[in-house]
């Protein structure tokens, strides 16, 4: 991390639990969130959405809406058509992808419920909330894509005249035959990863201000730079003329890296009025119209030795793309072709993803975005080799994973593993779990025939995060790089200045940073401030998603103080009249080497080089600094989650009594943010194995559109977390550390569905598709259990699972032996 | 148009508002106090929980006649002097990343410590459950409140 001249430094700032700068204005309600904003004039936009999955629109009829009282204007997709472009989907991974045109607002057809197809705009949000009931709009229904298990099929409908199909990708290494053929053991297994909806606190809000032709656009958004450049690209207006603010943002979690409909319409609604105006979406507006994620179907299959060692591993997934593709729709599945294997070693391992549209609302990244339901795929499929095999599902993990002897390591699906330690974790979570004390439980409880079992779940996983090499995103087709800006200023009474192009929501960037610049320049922490999310402020930047801020945005401002410490030795050297090589930095303090008075500090060097009076010939008089960072790799955390359920076997409930987690972000800049983000992850991960689902209807309603639908987990639903760490620096980053944003939310889920299919597979029981609701936790015991009451309960599942489009193991992908197995044997 | 009088952090405020004014709006848009945030639109989250009389409410849940002739705190008016205990509890324990829930969490948490001063992590828990957070999955929110109740805290 920092040069060894700094392990002087009277108190380092990194690893300290700093609590954190920004709370001072979030604690009090004196922030400023994006619908806090009022601009003299502004007016209020509101949508009017599609109710139909898929139809043709026939009329549109605004005029009785204009009349309505405090409306200023009123506007169908008719009106937009000629300046509204296409909304940008920035991964095209393939050449032959079908990337279907996506109007901002649809002119002649509408593919999911809330697509907006007119807008009133008004005086107030009242007045134009009105206005909305009083657009006339005309459909012709046309029949709704919901299953992607079936939209390939001869005679489906079609989303698009192109067919429904935008794309196949596939990856192959290594002898896939050889390691199927003759192989001892060859398991199959089929899993559903259920449409999430991400559901960031802070609803999305837009302000616009379009004064002579240049427009300011305020948006909830973590990518404000991306989308200026968006904005720039779609709309035509020159770049050099947006400036976007993200004030502060409510969390994003992946929902908000996106450019949006409503962000380009209220843009051309500020230029047509010559006014600001401003949109606030609604919950139930924004659960339809925000982009989901996950939603595929994997089928998985593995071939192995008897001893457990993995041969090879096959990957065949669904992805839904929804309606259309947004900004990296089609490539948030591929990131999981590099997680499968996991941390695991095999011989050969191919995958293949298709990514299917259907009538629904676009998926996108959410937390984690490729690698949870890839995590999920193989840790749920590691727990069947074990039982398979009659191995200890730790003990085959341990066979298989890469010891950490073995690093650097290039997986079977071509990443290098610059560092881990998967032996550490695990010791380390199978002691404060009280492993071997949970398994006797287990045993003795299942001896009793105790009504209330006992489940252990494992998740040894890895993941890949601080997006991106550029040269990696470039032959993954990606259309951007993956660097990282910052600069640090001087300021004359030697306070500091740090401007980074990622943009924080909820992170800590300028708690973080402070630390970081505080220990590297030898200044308080407290004289350090930290400006983002302008970019007028902060001009170049690729925001914040993906795990990437410390490990690229941290190391760009690391490289930044570096090029100050170099302009203020020279400067330095002449007041000390020194050479500069003989001019060392310690602790905020230039000094001659050997030399005896009291040197010079950075603060007197910035106040000298401000002044500019002596210094040497050809000097600038500046300290200022720009970095931009390219990593040269990805950082791989990883960990070891232990998860212990209690399931009442009569009602179904699932009780998580203890969750252990031992993650290894590398080096701590502070760990109660590292905490804080493994807290907020688990608690989203667990909320995919228990709680939510984004549900349609056969008609392609969205029937979860409420948080009283969607069930969001609140303390009452979550356990108390014990959390540790091993560390393992990386070693492709100066500073050691690993991304931690996604860590938890890509564990948990499996470890919570390993545990409870662990206490159920002694009543036969081999999967319940998440959410583990009681009832569905409950009717899998029937079902496994057979006998009156399971068929009951299995026929009402299978309708259950036509209403949901397929969440039941009889839906499983068609053919496959395994799910006629799950669906019904005991 | 109805007219009402309100007391909103210590000033009394007088306005003609429409009958079906929501109190939320009526304290971002017309006082002007948008510390209170709005999260959803069904009174599941509790992002907009202010103290009404004392107690906590969603304050989309309310109507501004209803309010009428009551005293409103909202996250604005509960530091008095220096950060209130919760405010501090919440800044040195983590319990707040994005912040958007924090207000409602906040004044949610003041009712819970006034009904019991001295909560259990379950009975925090579940006196919480109508407050919705997304970023800090509730431990250190609980720990929050622990620390909160170990000062001592009763009144906001």
């Amino acid at each position: 991390m920092t040069t060894e001249t700094q392990a002087a430094a009277p108190e380092k700032e990194f690893g300290k639990a700093r609590p954190r700068k920004e709370d001072a204005r979030l604690v009090t309600g004196q922030t400023t969130w994006t619908d806090n904003l009022i601009l003299p004039g502004m007016l209020h936009i509101a949508f009017v959405r599609s109710p139909f999955a898929h139809a043709r629109i026939t009329s549109v009829d605004v005029s009785a809406a204009r009349r309505m009282p405090g409306v200023i204007a009123a506007f169908s997709g008719a009106d937009f058509a000629d300046e509204q472009g296409s909304l940008p989907c920035a991964w095209p991974v393939t050449p032959d992808i079908v990337i279907p045109a996506h109007p901002p607002m649809a002119t002649e057809e509408v593919r999911y419920v809330g697509e907006a197809v007119a807008c009133v705009v008004a005086r107030d949000r009242y007045a134009a909330a009105d206005a909305v009931s009083a657009v006339a709009v005309d459909y012709d229904p046309l029949p709704p894509v919901l299953d992607i298990r079936t939209a390939l099929d001869e005679g489906s409908p079609k989303v698009h005249e192109a067919g429904n199909k935008s794309f196949e990708w596939v990856f192959q290494n290594g002898d896939l035959d050889a390691a199927f053929r003759d192989a001892p053991v060859v398991l199959e297994r089929n899993y559903r990863q259920q449409r999430l909806i991400p559901s960031a606190m802070e609803p999305r809000a837009v302000v616009c201000s379009c004064v002579g032709g240049e427009f300011t656009l305020w948006s909830a958004t973590q990518i404000p730079h991306i989308l200026r450049l968006m904005l720039a690209l779609v709309t035509g207006v020159p770049e050099q003329n947006i400036r976007v603010i993200a004030p502060d943002v409510g969390g994003g979690f992946g929902s908000k890296l996106q450019v949006t409909a409503e962000e380009v319409l209220t843009l051309l609604i500020a230029r047509k009025l010559g006014r600001p105006v401003k949109w606030t979406e609604s919950r139930s507006e924004g659960n339809m119209t925000v982009h989901h994620g996950r939603d595929q179907w994997q089928r998985i299959r593995v071939a192995a030795e008897r001893d457990g060692r993995l041969r090879g591993l096959s990957v065949d997934l669904l992805a839904d793309m929804g309606a259309y593709l947004m900004l990296v729709t089609p490539g948030v599945p591929l990131l999981g072709a590099f997680m499968f294997n996991s941390i695991y070693k095999m011989d050969a391992y191919s995958f293949r993803c298709t990514g299917i549209f259907t009538t629904k609302m676009p998926t996108d990244a959410y937390r984690g975005a490729g690698r949870p339901e890839a995590t999920f795929g193989i840790e749920r499929t590691m727990d069947e080799l074990a039982n398979e095999l009659g191995i200890e599902p730790l003990e085959l993990r341990a066979r298989n994973w890469i010891k950490h002897e073995e690093f650097p390591y290039t997986t079977i699906a071509g990443l290098t593993y610059d560092s881990g330690n998967y032996e550490a974790a695990t010791a380390r979570a199978r002691e404060l779990f009280r492993y071997d004390e949970l398994r006797q439980e287990q045993a003795d409880r299942r001896a009793s025939g105790d009504p209330v079992q006992l489940g252990i779940g494992i998740s040894t996983f890895t993941e890949m995060c601080g997006l991106a090499p550029s040269r990696v995103l470039g032959s993954l087709a990606y259309g951007a790089g993956g660097w990282e800006n910052a600069s640090v200023r001087m300021l004359p009474t030697g306070k500091v200045e740090v401007v980074t192009g990622s943009t924080p929501h909820g992170q800590g960037h300028e708690t973080a940073w402070s630390q970081i610049v505080a220990d590297k320049l030898g200044v308080p922490f407290e004289d350090v401030r930290v400006l983002h999310g302008d970019t007028q402020v902060s001009p170049k930047g690729m925001d914040t998603y993906g795990s990437r801020s410390l490990t690229v945005g941290g190391v760009a401002v690391l490289s930044a103080c570096d090029k100050v410490i170099a302009k203020a030795k020279v400067i330095a050297s002449a007041l000390l009249e020194a050479p500069p090589e003989e001019v060392e930095f310690s602790a905020g303090v230039f000094q001659a080497r050997g030399g005896s008075g009291a040197g010079k500090t950075i603060q007197e060097i910035a106040l000298a080089t401000f002044a500019a009076h002596d210094l040497p010939d050809g000097v600038e008089p500046s300290l200022d600094s720009d970095a931009t960072y390219d990593p040269e790799n990805f950082s791989f955390p990883h960990g070891t989650h232990l998860c212990a359920t209690e399931i009442d076997t009569e009602t179904g409930m699932v009780t998580i009594r203890s969750y252990v987690a031992v993650d290894d972000v590398g080096t701590v800049v502070n760990p109660l943010i590292v905490d804080g983000q493994v807290h907020g992850g688990l608690a989203q991960g667990i909320a995919q194995a228990l709680y939510e689902e984004a549900v349609y209807d056969d008609d392609g309603n969205l029937v979860t559109t409420t948080m009283a639908d969607y069930l969001l987990p609140s303390a009452a639903d979550l356990p108390h977390f014990t959390t540790d760490r091993t560390v393992t620096r990386s070693t492709t980053n100066p500073m050691g550390v690993k991304g931690v944003g996604e860590a938890g939310t890509i564990a948990s889920t499996p470890a919570v569905v390993n545990a409870i299919i662990d206490a159920l597979r002694q009543f036969g029981v081999r999967d319940v598709p998440m959410p583990c609701t009681p009832e569905r936790v409950w009717r899998a015991i029937q079902t496994a259990q057979g006998g009156e009451q399971g068929s009951a309960a299995q026929q009402h599942e299978a309708r259950q699972s036509d209403m949901t489009q397929g969440n039941s193991p009889q839906g499983m992908v068609t053919g496959s032996d395994e799910a006629q197995q799950s669906g019904g044997a005991a | 148009m109805t007219r009402i009088t309100v007391n909103v952090d210590g000033v009394d405020y007088e306005d003609d508002v429409e009958p079906r004014l929501l109190l939320v709006h009526y304290l971002r848009e017309t006082v002007g106090k948008t510390g209170t945030p709005i999260g959803c639109d069904t009174s599941n989250c509790g992002a907009c929980t202010v103290l009404m009389d004392g107690t906590s409410v969603k304050s989309c849940s309310v109507l501004a006649v209803q309010a009428d002739g009551s005293s409103v705190t909202t996250i604005e008016g509960l530091a008095n002097g220096e950060w209130h205990p919760l405010q501090q509890a919440f800044h040195a324990e983590h319990a707040l990343q994005c912040g958007y829930c924090t207000p409602g969490m906040i004044l949610a948490c003041v009712d819970l410590l006034q009904d019991n001063p001295n909560p259990s992590e379950q009975e925090i828990r579940e006196g919480l459950e109508g407050n919705l957070c997304r970023c800090t999955g509730y431990q250190n929110i609980v720990n929050a409140v622990r620390r909160a109740a170990e000062a001592g805290v009763t009144t906001p």
